[in-house]
């Protein structure tokens, strides 16, 4: 008992944040005294604690299954813990161990303060009271749904080594070694081939040369090609050819003409570098965010909004590093630089999880611009008549940087607006001029043209 | 972003050692020698060459025309997101703020509209019951904030100075002025504010010696001191028209700016002849003004008979003969009104803007013998707190050396006061002088300090608008600015470290709210409240103030005579005061009478005209003098002289100016802070000596010829009873619709037709009545031709404006305009007799040129006209690209993009509304307006293109505010409410002349509107069959 409480008051005076270590150790004393005096109601502490030990090691003695811990660590936890680093809560891995090691506190303690911290800091729990006042007094949520078991698998899971960095990167570099190794020998047969058939070319002249010399020695007269006129002399010459030539090129420059001057001012395919490298793959895709989660506006708003940075911290708050698939040149360095970018614009100080006030408002490159005397809403074709994001703007999710998918012209609209019927179930503002327009044209469903979707005042106003 | 990187071109460059080379560059871009003379210096080789001047030409056509196709490539585009988006913010949605304006002209209770957090409009606030919703020139207001001759932060002597320098400086100022037993005088427009009369309060137990001197522009002295007499406190008595059937009016202006103005939305309601009556309104001035426009009986009169006919009426109303002698038409339509108002007891009221304490006491004592029920003394208006002898007083001390510091805000005396220069000698001995000002204006530069002040749609604020009626001012928009409001540095002198937001919410909650929400105050914008706290802060000598006999009063004013010619100052309806002339909205919006814009005048009868050799012969074909050959009006000038000091203002003749009187408005001739486009007309305040708006004059032609820029040409009405039908209540209540207002019949095989019936038409009909089908009522009896409704117009759909050369030559680009007409008889009826009498070719020649020039006292009537959106429109067939055409809904589309500006649909639209863009009005230096500064356009909504040069525009029937109420009604899928659609003209319209709507709704009023036995449409004998409808304007004539 005595030894227990010994480490307990130890553990307690050398459990300190890193930056704070110094100014605790020099009140050492002074905190060792003032346990002491609360001796015996740790005492009494400790001996509910050994009795409810007890009665509970059957169910703590087995270990939990890390794989099921992770679901739950990520669903529950990993909003404001993370195995590593210091967040809004602190860094979990090991926790178990730690705690056990350096302040004597078991599985039972830290059950108790998973299902209702606040009820442990207010018991007057040291340590509690040392992590709450630690991280700016905020409780942290309690989790009463949890069962043993599952906190059992939640500390297997924080109890794992870090995984080491995976071998993407080498392997990478490997492939791209391979790539550039076919690359060469690709040349050097090519090469070799060139060779190969320079060397015939000169091989044939060689020999045409030989025969004409021996045809030469041998008296053999060679026949003068007869005096032909060359063809495309002839060609020249050919009054009605050169007719149908010039007509086809006019007629064919004609056409290339207009193509190119039809597609001025159409962006289709744009896809300008962007300040900060946003993969919608990542997000919309691997992560099957949903676009309006960050793009809100385009519910109700006319725009779609390009989301503002705390949008985007309401994640990259807790995701300070990129984990997922990586390529050469999308390599784990280089999208956390890219978070770097966010954090920079956002004023986060990632070391000290918090914001520094010092702002650079990103100044993205807009990539669907419509001229001002078109007016598009988002929220009607959103929200009023469902569409998928996807239909305008391509297969976003697997952009890995953004480009204009669609034309955006007025025949691209208006062919749309011809051939999509109007959603009008569940909406009541449809229900009249749906049931007397349709009876009108005598059609069951109508499309966006006949319920007035091509009038020019609808758009240009 | 700033680095210290170094970087480099070259090794060279680095190497700093070996420098001759980088040395060398540095200097020249090339080390060798060009050999420009070998190919240019040799006259033979160039001659020889066989690139002629000519091929050289073509290279640089080719290549010009090469390096432009290349260069189609659209510019790259920004978008830059918040870092933190605020909660209430959704880009692309509007936010509303209720507020209130309180400038010390114009006090009203307004929603502000915001795009991403920038203010763009001004709209009435519902919930205000109080009078003084948004008139023409607090619609404008928001474009003020956006001015960019704003002072953007403090100054002391001329030179940019800080805050913290001007806090300093001031205190010690305050402190000296305080150690030397001087006066500290604060020289204050009409705040209105309970917050800032307490502020001022604690600002004298403070200082000691401090005086609050309020003073108004363009006073209501004489009325707020008859009130105190009568009723022992200062303010203005109330009047809701509303519930008046019988309103004389002698002198006074109460549709415009008379007493604070905003009664004209309760006047428009007794107006629409409803279960068979309306108010009857009897009008006496001198000035044709717009309340005598709108009277059913208008009596020209001069200023000094005025008060004699005021008394008489007193006399006849209290059985106290009263002597004096009025003409005799003056004095039977005294007796009349007399007559009329005794009958109607208890529902007549009488009202005077004659600038004397004993009409206004005599006034009070007729409503109080009528027993007015629109006559309300209790809660009194407090928008005019103005004391005129406090300000004459304050000018001798000053010139006297004992005031030590002046700080002032909200006024611009030395623009606004008679004696500008007295104010101006004193200001030189004042110790020091503070100015809060939006500007560098007249009176801010000659101070020691500029303390730049915010707009009010930046500030904090609270106002009590009539007793126990509050208003609260809140920011829409963060300061623009380095600028502090006169409170807050209040408050700092006080040594208060309170904010002005918190004082205000304190002082509520300790005064007014009484309990209530102050959320729900902020929310609303307008608390009514029980009791008043706008504590007298002016110091008003204690005077003997007995109440004043009234039939004392009434005696002395009998005895007013004049002989000479008597001017009569007033404030114009788009230039009020003249704080906001440079609003080039205000400066470009037409006057309601005169329709002349960028401009004040001097207005003479015509008999006076004629007499004193003022008059431009009119133009014939062969020499142009009233108007020149683009159809500019021109006047001549004069000299107008009263009390020693002279104007010269070009005159304008005014149909129903009285004989022996002249006119002229406040609000013009300002030269600082001001634009040079915007620096005209002629400042009328020296004149206002005593703050008398009557002044007698002596009047001489002046040489020159004045180039005046009018909307409007044509006077009358010419007969023409088909665009503006109007009968007489009697007609009205006694006859049948097709009486008067028949629908125009033509012949069909021979039977009289109606023309809106379907067998006389062109055109297959279209079915309308699935969907919405919008259309707008227009009550010629409510329209009081104020012109909100115009500036709303300019606002909502970024109107551009055009300038005064422009206007002359008939380019306004007005999308809504108000039409005025004159009769040329005495009545419009009259008109139509006259035209009706007329036979043969000799005799229509000779009359139709008669009937060109207006009477001496008309009849007046208001048409809004804007684009009539047509369901058979003539403008929809001419168009060769089809870029107008009809909406299933009846708007009249107008697609800028595809139009090719060949103005045909200008040609054939009969109702003369489309407007064609001669120029790029935006971006354009030419066009030295708001839409030249990045500060102006802020102004734009984002929702309506800012349309560019040679493109034809016109009212959409603000499509995108249909369009935004179809939309949402989608999106929250639910059916459109009853009158939910608006425009911006029906929402700015508070009195209820313009009512927008789908009448496919039999809920909405415009339904019913629709089919009401007045409707008519304008020229409904074209067959155009057009979607806004008017109402027959009805006039009270019956005695």
């Amino acid at each position: 008992m005595l030894l227990l409480c010994e480490i307990f008051i130890t553990e307690y005076c050398s459990i300190c944040m890193k930056k704070s270590y110094q100014s605790i150790e020099g009140n050492l004393t002074n905190d060792m005294k003032q346990v002491i005096n609360r001796k015996l109601t740790a005492r009494s502490l400790l001996l509910g604690l050994i009795f409810l030990l007890t009665f509970s090691t059957s169910l703590f003695a087995q270990d939990g299954d890390p794989a099921k811990g992770k679901a739950l660590f990520n669903t529950n936890c990993a909003a404001c813990h993370s195995l590593d680093k210091k967040m809004t809560g602190p860094a979990l891995r090991f926790v178990e161990q730690r705690l056990t090691n350096d302040e004597g506190l078991d599985r039972d303690w830290i059950a108790a303060w998973i299902r209702n911290s606040s009820a442990v800091v207010k018991s007057g729990d040291a340590y509690g009271n040392k992590i709450f006042n630690e991280y700016g007094g905020a409780a942290m949520t309690a989790m009463p749904q949890l069962s043993d078991q599952d906190i059992s698998d939640i500390l297997a899971y924080t109890a794992q080594e870090k995984a080491a960095p995976p071998a993407n990167a080498g392997g990478a570099t490997a492939q791209t070694a391979a790539q550039s190794e076919g690359g060469i020998s690709n040349d050097l047969v090519l090469g070799a081939l060139a060779i190969l058939f320079v060397l015939l070319a000169i091989g044939l002249i060689m020999v045409n040369r030989t025969l004409r010399r021996f045809a030469k020695a041998n008296n053999v007269e060679i026949p003068e090609d007869a005096q032909r006129k060359p063809l495309w002399k002839a060609f020249v010459q050919n009054q009605f050819l050169m007719l149908v030539v010039a007509i086809f090129f006019l007629l064919s420059s004609a056409y290339f003409a207009y193509g190119y001057f039809m597609q001025l001012g159409i962006d289709q395919g744009y896809q300008p570098v962007q300040p900060i490298h946003f993969s919608h793959k990542i997000h919309a895709g691997d992560n099957g965010i949903d676009c309006k989660y960050c793009h809100s506006s385009a519910r109700v708003s006319k725009t779609s909004g390009i989301p503002s940075l705390n949008v985007c911290m309401n994640c990259h708050k807790s995701v300070y590093e990129y984990n997922g698939e990586t390529t050469a040149e999308y390599s784990k360095e280089f999208y956390d630089a890219e978070i770097k970018k966010l954090y920079a614009a956002v004023g986060w100080d990632d070391d000290n999880q918090e914001y520094t006030g010092e702002t650079q408002p990103v100044k993205w490159v807009r990539i669907h611009n419509l001229p001002d005397f078109a007016y598009f809403n988002h929220s009607q074709h959103v929200s009023v008549a469902g569409l998928e994001c996807q239909t305008c703007h391509g297969p976003v999710e697997e952009m890995e940087i953004m480009y204009q998918y669609s034309p955006l012209t007025m025949g691209w609209c208006i062919n749309c607006h011809r051939e999509t019927n109007v959603k009008v179930k569940d909406n009541e503002y449809y229900t009249k001029i749906h049931e007397e327009l349709s009876k009108k044209y005598g059609v069951d469903q109508l499309t966006a043209a006949q319920m007035g979707g091509l009038e020019c005042g609808k758009c240009h106003y | 972003m700033s680095s210290n990187k170094k970087y480099w071109k070259s090794v060279e460059e680095l190497n700093q050692d070996n420098s001759s080379m980088v040395e060398a560059l540095k200097h020249k871009e090339f080390v060798q020698e060009i050999p420009v003379d070998e190919f240019l210096g040799d006259k033979d080789t160039l001659e020889t060459s066989s690139t002629t001047r000519r091929d050289f030409l073509k290279y640089v056509g080719f290549s010009t025309a090469a390096a432009s196709l290349a260069a189609c490539e659209g510019p790259v585009k920004k978008a830059i997101p918040y870092v933190v988006q605020p909660d209430q913010i959704i880009p692309g949605v509007a936010n509303y703020y209720a507020t209130t304006i309180a400038n010390g002209h114009d006090f009203a209770s307004v929603l502000v509209k915001t795009r991403e957090g920038r203010p763009i409009k001004i709209e009435n606030n519902d919930l205000a019951a109080t009078n003084g919703s948004a008139n023409a020139r607090v619609n404008a207001s928001v474009l003020d904030l956006y001015d960019s001759l704003r002072v953007g932060w403090p100054k002391k002597n001329g030179e940019d100075s800080s805050w913290t320098e001007f806090d300093a400086d001031t205190t010690a100022g305050l402190n000296a002025a305080v150690a030397s037993g001087k006066d500290i005088v604060l020289l204050t427009q009409t705040f209105a504010s309970p917050s800032t009369s307490k502020l001022i309060s604690e600002f004298k137990e403070k200082y000691g010696n401090v005086r609050h001197v309020v003073y108004d522009a363009i006073s209501e002295s004489a009325a707020i001191e008859a009130y105190q007499n009568t009723y022992g406190e200062r303010g203005l008595a109330n009047y809701d028209f509303s519930k008046a059937a019988t309103i004389v009016s002698v002198g006074a202006d109460f549709l415009g700016d008379w007493q604070g103005g905003g009664f004209d939305s309760a006047y428009a309601k007794g107006r629409i002849p409803k279960n068979g009556k309306m108010s009857r309104h009897i009008q006496f001035e001198s000035n044709m003004s717009l309340t005598g426009a709108n009277a059913d009986k208008r009596v020209p009169l001069k200023p000094s008979e005025q008060k004699v006919a005021l008394a008489k009426l007193y006399g006849k109303i209290t059985g106290n003969a009263v002597s004096g002698n009025l003409p005799a038409h003056v004095e039977e339509a005294v007796s009349t009104a007399a007559s009329e108002l005794s009958k109607a007891g208890s529902n007549g009221v009488v009202v005077t803007g004659i600038q004397d304490v004993n009409a206004q006491t005599v006034v009070f004592a007729i409503n109080e013998a009528l027993a007015s029920k629109a006559f309300d003394p209790n809660t009194p208006i407090k928008t005019r707190q103005g004391n005129d002898k406090a300000v004459a007083q304050l000018v001798a001390d000053m010139n006297a050396g004992k005031v030590g510091a002046l700080i002032m805000s909200g006024v611009n005396p030395i623009y606004t006061l008679p004696n500008a220069a007295e104010f101006e000698s004193g200001l030189a001995n004042v110790d020091m002088s503070v100015a809060f000002s939006m500007k560098e204006n007249e009176t801010s530069t000659l101070c020691n300090y500029i303390a730049a002040a915010p707009h009010y749609l930046e500030s904090w604020g609270d106002v009590e608008l009539k007793k126990g009626h509050y208003g609260l001012m809140q920011p829409a928009i963060r300061p623009l600015f380095d600028t502090k409001q006169f409170q807050e540095a209040l408050l700092m002198w006080n040594g208060n470290d309170m904010t002005y937001h918190d004082y205000i919410k304190d002082n509520w909650a300790n005064n007014i709210l009484n309990g209530g929400s102050w959320n729900q105050a902020l929310h609303d914008g307008v608390f009514v409240g029980t009791s008043s706290l706008v504590e007298d802060t002016t110091d008003s000598e204690a005077e003997d103030q007995t109440p004043m006999d009234a039939s004392t009063a009434a005696r002395a004013l009998a005895t007013s005579s004049s002989s000479g010619f008597e001017l009569t100052l007033y404030s114009k309806t788009g230039m009020g005061d003249g704080q906001q002339a440079n609003n080039p909205w205000l400066q470009e919006f037409p006057d309601p009478l005169t329709r002349i814009t960028w401009d004040n005048y001097l207005t003479v009868s015509e008999a006076d005209a004629k007499e004193l050799g003022l008059d431009l012969a009119p133009s014939t074909f062969f020499s142009q003098s009233q108007h020149d050959a683009t159809g500019g009006l021109n006047g001549k000038y004069a000299n107008v002289t009263a009390n020693g000091v002279t104007v010269t203002v070009p005159v304008i003749i005014q149909p129903g100016q009285a004989k022996g009187t002249f006119g002229l408005s406040f609000g013009y001739g300002r030269s600082l802070g001001m634009k040079s486009e915007m620096q005209t007309g002629v400042n009328a305040y020296p004149l206002y000596v005593n703050f008398n708006p009557v002044q007698e004059v002596s009047i001489e032609v002046a040489s020159g010829r004045h180039e005046f820029a009018s909307v409007q040409l044509h006077n009358t009405l010419m007969g023409r009873g088909d665009i503006i039908r109007e009968t007489t209540l009697e007609v009205f209540n006694t006859k049948d619709k097709d009486y008067y207002n028949a629908v125009p019949v033509v012949s069909l095989n021979h039977k009289e037709t109606p023309v809106n019936s379907s067998r006389v038409d062109l055109w297959d009909e279209f079915d309308r009545s699935i969907g919405h089908h919008f259309n707008l009522s227009i009550d010629l009896n409510a329209c009081t031709g104020c012109g909100a409704c115009v500036i709303a117009c300019h606002a909502e759909n970024n109107v551009p404006v055009v300038g005064k050369e422009e206007i002359r030559r008939s380019r306004d680009m007005h999308w809504l305009r108000i039409d005025r007409y004159y009769s040329s008889e005495a009545s419009f009826e009259g008109d139509n007799e006259k035209k009706d009498n007329i036979k043969g070719l000799g005799s229509s020649l000779s009359t139709f040129g008669e009937m060109e020039s207006p009477a001496a006292n008309p009849q007046v009537a208001f048409q809004p006209i804007m684009c009539q959106h047509c369901n058979h429109a003539p403008c929809e067939t001419v168009c060769p690209v089809a870029a107008t055409s009809h909406g299933r809904q009846g708007q009249n589309h107008m697609a800028y993009n595809r139009c090719v500006g060949t103005r045909y649909c200008a040609n054939n639209c009969p109702y003369k509304v489309r407007r064609f863009n001669w120029f790029l009005y935006n971006g354009n230096d030419e066009f030295d307006y708001h839409m030249n500064d990045d500060l102006g356009r802020m102004v734009i909504n984002p929702d309506v293109t800012v349309r560019s040069r040679g493109v034809m525009e016109k009212c959409s029937m603000c499509i995108q505010m249909t369009q935004k109420t179809v939309l949402d009604a989608k999106r929250d899928g639910r059916v459109v409410k009853p009158n939910e659609f608006k425009t911006a003209c029906s929402a700015a319209c508070s009195n209820g002349a313009m009512k927008f709507g789908d009448i496919n709704d039999k809920k909405s009023d415009i339904a019913a509107l629709k089919d009401d036995k007045r409707a008519y449409h304008l020229l409904e004998s074209v067959g155009t069959k057009p979607n806004v409808v008017y109402q027959v304007k009805v006039r009270n004539t019956e005695a």
